[in-house]
């Protein structure tokens, strides 16, 4: 048996330097890999436009200017849908869409994780199951429900099928079980509560970190929501379908490009930031039993 | 409550047929169903729905104006057979998937796993920027710019200006080289949901675990790593999988947007795109359907399959 290693009594674990070395390395490497570009879009959203058209391009920004969001505003402006519809619709989608989302997920998944009735366990599979496949599996036969019930063109096809995700429904199940003690419950039942009061007023409070979880979740999905095939009228197109019709427009619009795409992921990143913690605690019980 | 009425109703259990039973717990749990029922009547209508019509309306020619009618297997026939796209498109998914599942699977694993021993404030910000890009929209699109096909991208400036190349490189728009552009866009974007449950998962893992393999004998942190860790986040092994397989077959918006669509000589060219190419504008539902339901197959078995392995580790 190896020499076990103590400092002040406590088992100090073998940690070789060059795996340290090589560890390190790595982690540096792959983050520049995932760092370079995004901090290539902000430099290009602070670049005056002789830089942008600078040859080689470079990778920083000697006269940083915040004319490029200017520009971008008056470019929207000038469009004949404004600027400021995509933004609403962007705006509204999410935190409508996110809303009942986190309404309807925790309630259904307060019942599946805290209540015992015949075909729990088979609303539970289903849902399981349906974190299997991507969502263009139904893209089809989701075009025909939206037409029979007149919702093309809509903000409900939208809205409605994004109240439901299994992922949300998923993650908050799974840390209600172990979140939420049944003897608090329980006792809150004894006390009279009825069970949507004890769901509303005592498990909701407890499980804080789920839902901004979920929130974040169902959030960056509507957020980035680009274009559908559900969608027609310019008028209810997204800021993000706005944002690719401007960076594909090509070298041209390089700086007012970039200037959106830091406007689009700025957002979804500050709400990360803050929620951070609470959604590594959510995804602590995100396991799954086989 | 829950526990007088499971009490009462397994000593009536006896006297009554079990489908009896099961009504009468029915009834007793109204509440359950009320606080189940609004997301499920969504859940069935948008989700486990369509897997039916779709399975149903693939063996007919459903086309929106005329009244279907029913060919059996001939979209299956025509797809395998008659549909050379459809072929090079099941190639290029299974390529595409084969790839950025596993490699994202397992960079999201080993940066979680890396990252872990790092102080929590510094550990946060790393986990912000691995985690950063999968959130942050089209900012993919930026690859865009930095492979962009004049000498204004990045990537052809520098190779002009170091003279490796004489010409601008057309990246997204070259047979050669669209594929494994892609390929490591979406391995850019793919450190999302999975990542941060490994972190999680990580975290969890009691220390005294390790402080005991290290007196029973574990020599580094590799063997801790595979005696130890893995079999303890198995969980989130599982959970991660499904979803990085899931992810793997989702990833035709990044590719339409970057190589549009079609993309060149259909270089890049998956299911998602023929689906959409079927669905969304011929308007050959029934075609159409047939395509979801195989992506829908190999999704399903893949993740069976998958499941299966992963159950072994650390038995």
């Amino acid at each position: 048996m190896a020499k076990l290693r103590t400092r002040k009594h406590k088992v100090v674990l073998s940690r070789g330097a060059g795996g340290d070395f090589g560890i390190n390395l790595f982690l540096v490497l792959m983050g520049t890999f995932m760092f370079l570009p995004m901090y290539y879009v902000i430099a290009q959203s602070l670049k005056p436009l002789d830089e942008l058209w600078m040859f080689p391009p470079r990778f920083y920004v000697e006269s940083p200017t915040l004319s490029n969001f200017g520009d971008l505003f008056t470019l929207m402006s000038e469009n004949y849908v404004p600027f400021s519809r995509y933004i609403f619709n962007t705006v509204f989608i999410s935190v409508t869409g996110t809303f009942g989302n986190l309404l309807l997920s925790s309630m259904a998944a307060y019942s599946l994780a805290k209540l015992v009735f015949p075909g729990r366990k088979f609303f539970f599979e289903l849902v399981v199951k349906s974190l299997m496949f991507h969502q263009t599996v139904t893209a089809i036969a989701n075009f025909l429900t939206m037409s029979n019930l007149r919702w093309l063109d809509t903000y409900y096809s939208i809205i409605i099928p994004a109240f439901c995700t299994s992922m949300g429904l998923y993650l908050m199940k799974q840390f209600m079980e172990t979140g939420v003690s049944n003897e608090v419950l329980e006792s809150a039942r004894l006390d009279g509560a009825s069970e949507f009061k004890t769901f509303w007023v005592i498990a909701m409070p407890m499980v804080k970190p789920a839902w901004l979880t979920l929130m974040i979740e169902s959030f960056k999905g509507l957020w980035n929501a680009g274009s559908s095939i559900y969608i027609y009228s310019e008028q209810l197109k997204t800021f993000n379908y706005a944002i690719n019709q401007i960076v594909t427009g090509g070298i041209a619009r390089a700086g007012v490009g970039a200037a959106a795409t830091v406007i689009m992921m700025i957002v979804p990143i500050t709400v990360f930031i803050i929620c951070q913690s609470n959604v590594i605690e959510t995804m602590g019980s995100s396991g799954m039993k086989d | 409550m829950s526990n007088k009425t499971a009490a009462k109703s397994s000593t009536s259990k006896k006297e009554m047929s079990k489908l009896q039973w099961t009504w009468k717990e029915m009834k007793k749990n109204k509440t359950a169903y009320f606080m189940l029922a609004p997301f499920m009547i969504l859940f069935f209508t948008f989700t486990v729905w369509p897997v039916i019509l779709s399975i149903v309306l693939s063996f007919t020619d459903f086309n929106m104006l005329e009244m279907p009618n029913f060919l059996f297997l001939d979209n299956y026939i025509r797809l395998f057979l008659d549909d050379d796209i459809f072929m090079l498109a099941a190639q290029n998914t299974l390529i595409f998937a084969c790839i950025t599942g596993p490699v994202s699977y397992i960079l999201s694993l080993l940066i979680a796993w890396f990252i872990n021993e790092l102080g929590p404030k510094l550990r946060s910000v790393v986990t912000l920027v691995f985690y950063a890009p999968s959130i942050s929209g089209s900012v993919y699109l930026v690859w865009q710019t930095l492979f962009s096909s004049d000498s204004y991208g990045w990537v052809n400036g520098t190779l002009l200006n170091l003279g490796l190349i004489d010409d601008a490189v057309l990246w997204f728009q070259d047979a050669d080289y669209v594929m494994g552009l892609c390929i490591v866009v979406a391995l850019w974007t793919s450190l999302g949901t999975a990542f941060l449950s490994f972190i999680a998962g990580l975290q969890n893992v009691p220390r005294h675990l390790y402080e005991a393999g290290a007196v029973d004998g574990v020599k580094n942190r590799w063997q801790e790593f595979w005696y130890i860790t893995l079999p303890y986040m198995r969980p989130q092994l599982m959970f991660g999988a499904v979803l990085s397989i899931t992810q793997s077959f989702g990833f035709g918006a990044i590719v339409t947007a970057l190589c549009g669509f079609p993309s060149v000589d259909y270089a890049a060219h998956t299911i998602m795109h023929h689906l959409d190419d079927y669905g969304g504008q011929r308007y050959e539902m029934g075609y159409a359907s047939a395509i979801a339901v195989i992506l829908f197959v190999v999704m399903i078995g893949a993740n069976t399959l998958i499941k299966k392995g992963l159950s072994k580790i650390g038995q």
